[in-house]
């Protein structure tokens, strides 16, 4: 699992809330989400985040269970999300919809190049390379898979 | 679905295989030391009208239209009801359809919020219990191990029964002592998620221990579970004793007590009841805690007493105890956490206390706690509320929430500024 984009730097703690607010979640239109993604936060960021990795500080996606926020992501382009630390619930949904999150601290640089690589467990920022918390066998599986849904349905 | 069945009386550790008998109480119901990933049927997994609607949609990508244990599945409507949009509606009419079809069973716009009504009577000591919001953590008061997941983890879990478990690290909180004054439940909540912080307990189990605990009531307890994920815990646990079986025995259920065996805790804490004073988890952070002191005299637009937290049947008591006879110089809005909650709050006349002190009542439900109707804040505006979560532009964009007590947004009410609650 393979992947490579400019850096998107985000701080720490940063809640499902600020990801896509409580207030769009009463639809089952994917377009709304990433539409307004981070719209609290940085309404430039849904436009940034396109064909990028976000590299974030400790505690990515605390708060709610929403899955509407990693689905924001992965619709709006996002590549992978890089932090020292997941919030749990988030961690579980992002590979479940298929997004990568890779656990790694690694100094983060606006713009600078990040590639990471899943199954050699390492994560990069402009050559410099870290390594990254290795995932069980099934959930890298499962995001090889593009989710637990094609997953699902390819075990069938 | 024997498993089920013999769900109230079982000794966890035996039932999941005997795999387990000493451990954290999560180990002992996970089956497996701290750190190992197992796979696990589970007792109960259900889902609200937010998450619902993307369970469903989930589960029909995956081509699954029959869901082998329907019986060990609910579905609850609480977060946006009764219905503010067309949209709303139709979704909520969709989902009641897909309910009706699958053999779910429904709560209904009315019944209360998700984990109130798991709370009733649902639940038993020793279950594995998944929910498909992050506030799952609350039934872990029944020494259930209880947990959150998003909704394709829990379409997976409807389609087959079973899903996957880190089993996590246990960090112990040895209660000692009684609450003394003014103090309750939720400030030591608030102690504790200001003591861990965000994300001191993530990926942890909190157990709570000690003579102290022991003398904390179900309510209590709820609360504290409730808000260990405020803390980045997957679950908050107690051990099922004499007041969980006394709780229960009120629903006709009869239970086996947890004892506590040897087993390692990653770390401890220890608090002491009597230290504990009433506190605040100032904007826009819930480990942002302070004592009600430092922030008495903030104005106030808005009190709001409910949620998952604080909207059980005592805490409207506790809370009418203090408004009775006076009247709210604040917009105070009251939302019970379920109808059996409303229900008694009618009968025991605590609610026309609420209502003659000049508060709001609204239906059961999870009210404007998720900011997406019925008492959302305005720019600028303050609220002080008995909720959990406080994040920025979470009840309002613009507003600003201190989350508190029971006690404190009584008087804070009678005030309308934040107050420091007296002695009850
Ligand atoms: S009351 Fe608030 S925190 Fe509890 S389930 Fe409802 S929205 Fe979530």
């Amino acid at each position: 699992m393979y992947g490579e984009g400019p850096a998107v730097c985000l701080g720490s703690d940063i809640d499902t809330d600020l990801i896509i607010a409580g207030r769009y979640l009463r639809t089952k239109d994917r377009r709304i989400w990433s539409e307004h993604v981070f719209e609290d936060l940085d309404p430039t960021l849904a436009e940034r985040i396109r064909g990028a990795v976000i590299v974030a500080g400790r505690n990515m996606g605390c708060g709610s269970s929403r899955e509407q926020a990693v689905i924001a992501l992965r619709e709006a382009g996002v590549v992978g999300v890089v932090a020292p630390s997941f919030a749990r619930i988030f961690f579980r949904n992002a590979i479940n919809v298929g997004l990568p999150v890779i656990e790694a601290d690694i100094p983060c640089v606006e713009g600078a190049f990040v590639r990471f690589d899943l199954d050699e467990g390492w994560v990069e920022v402009n050559g410099q390379r870290r390594p990254a918390a290795p995932l069980s066998r099934r959930m890298v599986e499962i995001l090889r898979a593009g989710g637990l849904v094609p997953y699902w349905r390819s075990r069938r | 679905m024997q498993h089920h069945a013999a769900g109230a009386l079982r000794d966890s550790a035996v039932v999941q295989g005997g795999l387990l008998t000493m451990g954290t109480l999560s180990e002992r119901i996970l089956g497996a030391p701290a750190g190992e990933y197992v796979n696990r049927e589970v007792d109960v997994a259900f889902a609200h009208d937010g998450t619902g609607v993307l369970v469903r949609e989930t589960l029909r990508e995956m081509g699954v239209e029959r869901l082998p244990h329907p019986e060990r599945v609910r579905l609850i409507f609480d977060h946006i009801v009764p219905a503010n949009t067309g949209t709303t509606a139709t979704l909520q009419k969709e989902l009641r359809e897909f309910a009706c079809a699958c053999g779910i069973p429904l709560s209904d716009v009315g019944g209360g919020i998700c984990h109130q009504v798991m709370s009733e009577g649902v639940v038993l000591p020793g279950q594995i219990v998944v929910g498909a919001d992050s506030h799952t953590c609350t039934l872990g008061a029944f020494g259930a191990f209880a947990t959150g997941v998003g909704a394709t983890d829990m379409a997976a879990i409807w389609a087959s029964g079973a899903t996957w478990f880190r089993v996590p690290p246990t960090i112990g909180l040895h209660l000692d002592g009684r609450f003394t004054g003014a103090a309750e439940a939720k400030d030591l909540a608030l102690a504790c998620v200001g003591a861990l912080g965000m994300e001191g307990a993530t990926y942890r189990a909190l157990e709570f221990v000690g003579d102290g605990a022991a003398d904390i009531s179900m309510a209590g307890r709820l609360t504290l579970c409730n808000m260990a994920v405020e803390a980045g815990a997957k679950t908050g646990i107690f051990y099922a004793d004499a007041v969980t079986l006394r709780y229960l025995a009120g629903f006709g259920l009869s239970v086996g007590v947890q004892a506590p065996e040897e087993c390692c805790y990653e770390r401890e804490i220890a608090f002491d009841l009597a230290d504990i004073v009433p506190l605040v988890a100032a904007p826009h952070r819930v480990d942002n805690v302070r004592p009600v002191t430092d922030v008495a005299g903030t104005p106030l637009d808005q009190v709001f007493v409910g949620t998952c937290t604080n909207g059980r049947y005592e805490d409207l008591e506790r809370f009418a105890r203090i408004v009775r006879g006076g009247t709210v110089a604040v917009r105070t809005l009251v939302v019970p956490a379920s109808r059996r909650v409303l229900q008694r709050a009618i009968e025991t006349g605590v609610l026309a206390e609420i209502v003659a002190a000049g508060c709001i009542v609204a239906p059961p439900g999870c009210g404007p706690c998720l900011g997406a109707h019925m008492g959302v804040i305005g720019e600028g505006e303050v609220c002080l509320s008995t909720a959990n979560r406080n994040f920025r532009n979470r009840m309002g964009v613009g507003g600003e929430v201190y989350l508190a007590s029971v006690a404190t947004a009584a008087a804070s009410a009678l005030a309308g500024e934040i107050a420091v609650p007296e002695e009850i």
